[in-house]
């Protein structure tokens, strides 16, 4: 089961260019260092604490330095808790850092969250045309028009007039996949987007996440805390600490795309990594 | 396209999981939404057939249906009966329409703004306990026996009711979804128009027509207690009149016309509202 050509998927007609971008090209950024290689997200001694009435803040993230390359796939992983969320929320710009600076290329990154958060009262299609419409595209058609194109891009053809409550879970995240693509970001967050799935429809998703991502050319930050899925599908997998989370370890995985879970060095690599984590949570649990 | 055996393991294990659309015909609707109230009905008048028929009540204090259904019939020919119908009916509305407008406005303001909900949220919660026949007194005090005492009482039943419907459908929006709405891109008002209120739509349709039967009862309430010839014919002057001229039978031809018209606007407006409202969203059974 080899992945699919990457022009198999509906790709508008326009002619093939060598790699298909969906993406309009991050603006250029006058004020980077010159020299440094082209960065899709940059984060800079980021912290993050909470208010807690009656209490100190407590500090969630510490110091983080961490950046992610144009077009790069960098998976993030961590204890439950240890504020995976709240980095993918810093920057999507939706919470304000405590300290440090976020730099996101094009100023905005698309989030996909875990749950289903699709919209229940619009039907799937819609939900990707409210995305499109958001981003300001205007007529009707043109926005259907890009629905279904979206739709058959995650291999959902015909399933516009869907309720979200009709579709199963993995057919969910596709819809969902699809509306954070029609935000047509250079940037792609995603929050432990099937954690909720079984294991083979997980596989599956994989695989396409890892097309759309080659077909794109985004980049992705993936949030999990399944390392074998960080492993299988980044090309950087970065581990956080609990309380203050703070970069606790990096790998980058040296096999290259197409791999499957099961490969050897994709369980040899995801058992080192692993340990690591379970270092991380035990001086966590001693502390 | 994608490769066969991705689509069918895909079909396999979690497509089963897909719920399959139900598609009901015209008939299976009408005999599973038309029959269960048509038999209610026609219980409630075996049951009340049944007791005056044993005899317990004279005659004069509980008439039979069948001679309530005939004094309604000569209620009608005296052209007594349609007119109360037809006025009442247009003030229920139009008191209801503004409530509506006033309602929601109010309902947003106070679900969002924190001040104002703190200020305003428990006298709403005491207004919504308040008997509404409570305002009769004061507005005939303040308007006169008019129309214009009539609506203020209507107004004043109905709109805590709708505006409180809408908070109570803002509160229980998923803060996610207003995360999601930011995400997409969604600024204040597209955030109002394309997130919030879509969100707590239900909350607000049960909020309408909870207001719908406030702002009926606080009507009857009203029509019964300010009575005068010049504010013209309603369903609560029929029954004021029946009660002066002792006449059991239009009493309860009033009463079942104030019925009738409150279980009709029920059903012809809020019941399926509210069911395609929650079908939507997948929260009502497919009988339903
Ligand atoms: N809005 C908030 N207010 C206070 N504490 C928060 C808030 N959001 C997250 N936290 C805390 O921050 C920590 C990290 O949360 P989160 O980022 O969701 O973790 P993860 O996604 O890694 O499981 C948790 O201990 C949580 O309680
Ligand atoms: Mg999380």
């Amino acid at each position: 089961m080899s992945p699919p050509p990457p022009t198999a998927a509906g790709l508008p007609a326009t002619p093939p260019a060598p790699a298909p971008h969906l993406l309009s090209d991050p603006p250029s950024d006058p004020g980077r260092d010159p020299g440094s290689e082209p960065h899709a997200v940059r984060l800079t001694g980021l912290g993050k604490s909470f208010a807690r009435p009656g209490s100190a803040e407590t500090p969630v993230l510490e110091g983080i330095d961490l950046t992610v390359p144009a077009g790069g796939f960098t998976c993030l992983i961590g204890a439950s808790g240890c504020g995976k969320s709240t980095l993918l929320h810093l920057i999507a710009g939706l919470a304000e850092p405590s300290t440090g600076t976020v730099e996101v290329a094009g100023g905005h990154a698309a989030l996909m969250f875990q749950e289903a958060a699709l919209f229940p009262w619009l039907s799937a299609g819609r939900n990707i045309e409210l995305a499109l419409r958001l981003r300001g595209l205007r007529g009707r058609a043109e926005r259907r028009a890009e629905a279904e194109r979206l739709l058959t891009l995650v291999r959902l053809d015909g399933a516009h007039s869907r309720p979200v409550h009709e579709l199963s879970g993995g057919m969910r995240q596709r819809v969902a996949l699809a509306r954070a693509l029609a935000q047509q970001s250079s940037v792609l967050l995603m929050d432990e987007p099937f954690a909720a799935l079984d294991a083979i429809t997980r596989d599956v998703l994989h695989e396409e996440l890892v097309r759309l991502w080659e077909q794109t050319g985004c980049a992705v930050v993936f949030v999990t805390h399944n390392v074998r899925e960080a492993v299988r599908l980044g090309r950087e997998v970065v581990l956080l600490s609990s309380r203050p989370g703070r970069i606790a370890g990096r790998w980058t995985v040296p096999v290259p795309q197409p791999r499957r879970i099961e490969d050897a060095e994709v369980a040899g690599l995801a058992a080192k990594i692993t340990e690591r984590l379970r270092e991380e949570i035990s001086r966590h649990g001693r502390a | 396209m994608a490769a066969p055996d991705t689509v069918l393991v895909e079909a396999g294990l979690d497509a089963l999981e897909a719920r399959p659309r139900a598609q009901r015909g015209l008939p299976v609707r009408l005999r599973e939404h038309g029959l269960p109230p048509l038999l209610g009905l026609a219980l409630v008048l075996a049951v009340w057939q049944a007791v005056w028929a044993a005899g317990i009540e004279p005659d004069w204090v509980l008439p039979s249906p069948v001679e309530v259904g005939e004094s309604l019939v000569g209620a009608a020919n005296h052209g007594q009966v349609w007119p109360s119908v037809g006025q009442s009916v247009l003030r229920g509305v139009l008191g209801f329409a503004v409530s509506v407008a006033a309602g929601t406005v109010l309902g947003l303001l106070v679900g969002r703004l924190r001040p104002l909900r703190l200020a305003v949220g428990p006298v709403l919660a005491g207004l919504q306990n308040l008997p509404s026949v409570a305002w009769v007194p004061p507005a005939v005090m303040f308007f006169g026996v008019t129309p214009a005492a009539l609506y203020s009482v209507v107004l004043l039943g109905a709109i805590p009711s709708i505006a409180l419907g809408l908070v109570s459908g803002l509160d229980q929006v998923p803060p996610l979804f207003l995360l999601v709405g930011r995400n997409l891109g969604a600024r204040r008002l597209a955030s109002v128009r394309h997130v919030l209120l879509p969100a707590a739509l239900a909350g607000y349709v049960a909020g309408l027509k909870q207001g719908w039967a406030f702002a009926w009862r606080s009507l009857m309430a009203a029509e019964i207690i300010a009575v005068s010839p010049a504010l013209g014919p309603g369903l609560g002057r029929l029954l004021k009149q029946a009660q002066d001229a002792g006449d059991m039978r239009l009493a309860f031809c009033a009463i079942a016309l104030i019925l009738v018209v409150g279980i009709v606007v029920n059903m012809l407006v809020f019941t399926p509202l509210e069911r395609r409202v929650l079908r939507a969203r997948g929260l009502a059974t497919p009988t339903r």
